[in-house]
Order: C-alpha cells, then sequence, then structure tokens
C-alpha cells in the first residue's frame, strides 16, 4: 500500500469539508472494496477520512411509509433489519446473495454503492484499462471476458457494475441522499451509477466533494411477489454472472404492476422500462414471461467468452418472474 | 490522533504512526500504528497473536476472521487505526484457561480439520455465527460459513463440529 495520512470526521460537515481540503482524499467506512484495492496499488489515496464515527447509523421510518437507511448501516445490519425482512425482503435477499457474513458485517449501505468492477483487468495494473488510467485501452474486450458486460457498455469498457443489493434499490426505486459543499441533495438510484461511454473512470454521479448520507426506500416494497435470483460460478460467496431482481403486484391473477432489475450484465443496475411495461396486465403464464425476458434484453451483445449471459439472463428473468408470481 | 481540522499541508504529508488502544482477548494493549496498518498485521506483528492467519490478504479467504465488538469480520480488510478503542477477540482468546471453548472441543470431536491453517479463522467465524443466530440447519451453516475456504476440504466436517457447537450452545441457553 501506498503512504496515506488519515483523519477522522466528526460530522457530515467536517467530513465534506475534509474531502475538498486534500486533493486525492477518499472517505473510508467498511474498507472491504477500497483497502483490497490499495493494496493492488489501483486506488492510491494520499490521505483517508474515516467516516465510521459519523451519525449516519440509523434506519429509521419516513413520513409517507419509507424508509430511511443511513449510509453507514452495516449490509448485515439492513439484510437483518426486522422492518426490512418484513416490507422489502428483496432487498434483504439480494443482500444476503453477496460478499460473506464477514464482508456485510464489514461493508456499509454508501460503501456498497460506490464500491467499483471486479473486472478482472481492472484489478491487475499490468495489463491496459481505461477505468483505471483514462485513454489506457481495454484489455478486456478482447481478453477473457466471462464476468463483462454484455448491455450498456462502450468500446472504452466492458466492465460490470458487482453489487447485489444496488440490483434490489434498483428495482424497489430508492434514492441516494447525499449532502455537498452547497448542501443536500437526491439521486434516483437510476441516475446515481453510470454508463461507461467515454468517461468509463467515473463510477457514478456522486461528485467529488460530496458524501452519501442515506438510502431512502418508498413505500411499495413488493412483499408478497418478489424474487431474488442470482446465477454464479459456485454456489455462495462469487458474484453474480447475472443476476435477476423481480417485484410483481398481482391482482385476481393479473399483473397490475411489475419491476425488474438485473445485475451482473451492464456498468450499473439494469432495467428496460418498455420491457417491464410489458408485463402490466398479462396472466402470469410462462410465455408471458419469456416474451419479455426476449424484449428485457433485446438489445444485448456479448463477446468471446460472455455470450452465453444473453441466453442465460432471459432463463434467470423468467425463473424469477415465476417465482414472483408464485 | 489527527483530527479532521488539521491544517492542509501537514494532512497530505505523511504521518508518524499513531497510538491505538485495543482490548484484545480482554486485556487492553496499547500500540503505535501506521494508517495503513492492518488489524491482522497489528495482532501478528505488534502482538505476537499468530493464529490469526493471513492467507489471501484480500478478504476471500477468511483465514483472518477475527471478532471485533463481537461480530466477525476479515481483519486483512481492516486498519488497526480505525478499531482504536475496539474489543477484538482472536482464537486465542477463545479457551478459558485449558479448557477449550465449545467450538475447539468440537473441531477436534469431528476431526474437523487436516492442515489447520484456516482453522483459527473457521473457529472464529463460527462463534460469530453462533451469536448471530441466523444459522440451524446444515445449509444455513454452508451459506453462511461461505466466507472460510478451506482448501484441504474438510467442509463436512467442519459443518459437523459447528453443528455439535450450535446444538451445545442452544442447551446451554435452556
Amino acid at each position: 500500500m501506498h503512504g496515506f495520512s488519515y483523519a477522522r470526521a466528526a460530522d457530515v460537515h467536517d467530513a465534506v469539508r475534509e474531502i475538498a481540503a486534500v486533493e486525492g482524499a477518499k472517505f473510508i467506512a467498511g474498507g472491504t472494496n477500497l483497502i483490497d484495492l490499495m493494496k493492488e496499488n489501483v486506488e492510491r489515496p494520499r490521505r483517508l477520512i474515516d467516516i465510521t464515527h459519523l451519525p449516519l447509523a440509523e434506519i429509521r421510518a419516513l413520513d409517507g411509509g419509507g424508509l430511511r437507511l443511513g449510509a453507514l448501516v452495516t449490509n448485515s445490519d439492513v439484510a437483518y433489519d426486522a422492518g426490512v425482512m418484513r416490507r422489502y425482503p428483496l432487498l434483504s435477499k439480494a443482500i444476503l446473495a453477496g460478499a460473506s457474513a464477514q464482508l456485510r458485517n464489514m461493508a456499509s449501505v454508501g460503501g456498497n454503492l460506490m464500491q467499483r468492477t471486479r473486472c478482472y483487468y481492472f484489478y491487475d495494473a499490468a495489463t491496459s484499462c481505461n477505468k483505471r488510467e483514462p485513454g489506457a485501452g481495454c484489455a478486456a474486450i478482447d481478453g477473457f471476458n466471462r464476468i463483462h458486460a454484455i448491455l450498456g457498455w462502450s468500446d472504452q469498457c466492458i466492465a460490470t457494475h458487482p453489487s447485489d443489493m444496488c440490483v434490489a434499490l434498483a428495482a424497489l426505486e430508492a434514492t441516494v441522499r447525499v449532502a455537498g459543499p452547497d448542501g443536500e441533495r437526491a439521486i434516483p438510484l437510476a441516475e446515481f451509477h453510470r454508463l461507461p461511454g467515454d468517461t468509463p473512470h467515473i463510477d457514478t454521479n456522486l461528485r467529488s466533494d460530496e458524501i452519501i448520507t442515506a438510502v431512502d426506500l418508498p413505500a411499495k416494497g413488493f412483499a408478497d411477489h418478489h424474487a431474488y435470483l442470482k446465477i454464479r460460478d459456485r454456489a455462495s460467496y462469487a458474484f453474480a454472472l447475472v443476476s435477476v431482481a423481480a417485484a410483481l403486484e398481482i391482482a385476481g391473477g393479473t399483473i397490475t404492476h411489475a419491476r425488474l432489475a438485473l445485475g451482473g450484465v451492464a456498468h450499473k443496475p439494469w432495467r428496460n422500462h418498455e420491457a417491464e411495461a410489458m408485463l402490466r396486465g398479462r396472466a402470469c403464464t410462462t410465455e408471458d414471461f419469456r416474451e419479455v425476458a426476449e424484449a428485457m434484453v433485446r438489445d444485448a451483445k456479448g463477446f468471446e467468452h460472455n455470450a452465453f449471459k444473453i441466453e442465460l439472463a432471459k432463463r434467470a428473468i423468467v425463473r424469477a418472474l415465476t417465482d414472483a408470481a408464485a | 490522533m489527527p483530527t479532521a481540522s488539521a491544517p492542509a499541508e501537514t494532512a497530505a504529508s505523511i504521518p508518524q504512526p499513531q497510538p491505538i488502544t485495543l482490548i484484545v482477548n480482554g486485556a487492553q494493549k496499547q500500540i503505535e500504528v501506521a494508517a495503513w496498518t492492518t488489524l491482522l498485521d497489528a495482532l501478528r506483528e505488534q502482538l505476537g497473536l499468530t493464529g490469526t492467519k493471513k492467507g489471501c490478504d484480500h478478504g476471500q479467504c477468511g483465514a483472518c476472521t477475527v471478532l471485533v465488538n463481537g461480530k466477525r469480520i476479515n481483519s486483512c480488510l481492516t486498519l488497526a487505526i480505525m478499531k482504536d478503542g475496539a474489543e477484538v477477540t482472536t482464537i486465542e482468546g477463545l479457551a478459558e484457561g485449558d479448557v477449550l471453548h465449545a467450538l475447539q472441543r468440537a473441531f477436534i470431536d469431528r476431526d474437523a480439520f487436516q492442515c489447520g491453517y484456516c482453522t483459527p479463522g473457521q473457529i472464529c467465524s463460527a462463534a460469530g455465527l453462533i451469536a448471530e443466530g441466523h444459522a440451524g440447519t446444515p445449509d444455513e451453516i454452508r451459506e453462511l460459513m461461505s466466507g472460510n475456504i478451506c482448501r484441504c476440504g474438510a467442509y463436512p466436517n467442519i459443518v459437523a463440529a459447528i453443528e455439535q457447537a450450535l446444538e451445545a450452545s442452544a442447551k446451554g441457553r435452556r
């Protein structure tokens, strides 16, 4: 690891001031991804601002029926929170499908949003990567790209976002609350992460002088009909090749409201509103679900080693919708 | 401990080691750590507690698992300086004198290791798992122990040992 200085932020205001004071400073909470990347020399912050003492570790009810997850609540504490398990079981299941028990005990809500891709080439400083070093090229496009994107990629970057939690948050249409020098603002989850385009080194629309303070869940939790299906190379403790968050409302056998989000296939949790809209008014038959699955990945294009993900995604969508409807 | 209001010119310079206090296996320990010293390295190199193992050093194998304030974590991905004042329990802190912890006894009873390198992490992780209270069945044990890799492949016996300790723990509570 490169040397760095360390400071503890006392409150959100202090943290925001501190991050702006030193170029190359970074916030640290759970550290599960940042320290790993620092050991690989991929991240080289000059200063770490420890935010673990900020008062952002609460889960509390919001007016209007929603739930606010403080940015520092651990992934474990969200997943096992009684209110989350009862009202947002999709989120609980998605979190528990990710990482290991130890990592979930460390990792925070905000850090999960900010985690970086697990593209092998991003991690390997001996190879070229536009995300690590803008303009260097992308070794993944012609490399071993089994885990890479099939949707939304650019000719500069085909990395995927590795989070499970964020896939559920996308389906639930959560909102990310952030604070900066100009005060607070709210970013819809769908607009928080970016597609790579020509700037793959920028993962999110969080500005460099802002801090995540909370994630707000809307009242609608899809507790009755939901599924999180994660397909991976081993049964536990592996990143998704494809994951599906499915959330339905069903009345008299007919779908009245539907959300679908895919993980492991793009640089951000993937939604397709046209495909989702096709579910409304449908019965819950395999044929209906297959048609929606085809539409969901219609624009998908794979590479040498990951084209299998397109058919895998379709089948996973059908299975997740079937489970959610049951 | 530098505060967040330290002037920028000193903030950017590389700091000297800082004093911290850890309550390790019940005993208060004062050490000086660099900002980048992991809890794993502090335990092994500075406190001489080499029971906690460095496997991958990247949070993938679980050999470095310890309990911090009662929760199991990967000590290789934890900066010691961020745990100033915390209670840390390592494999060395589980037995009471010569009386083994129920998990240590169960790992011996069930022959739950071969080379033993992953075992301290397995046992600390299992202690965390039992305290969390989310595992009852072998399937749940397997899922919630997936952060601990055993390259000897002692998994069936590890699961059996944890089942034995879980049962003992449940009896103890009744």
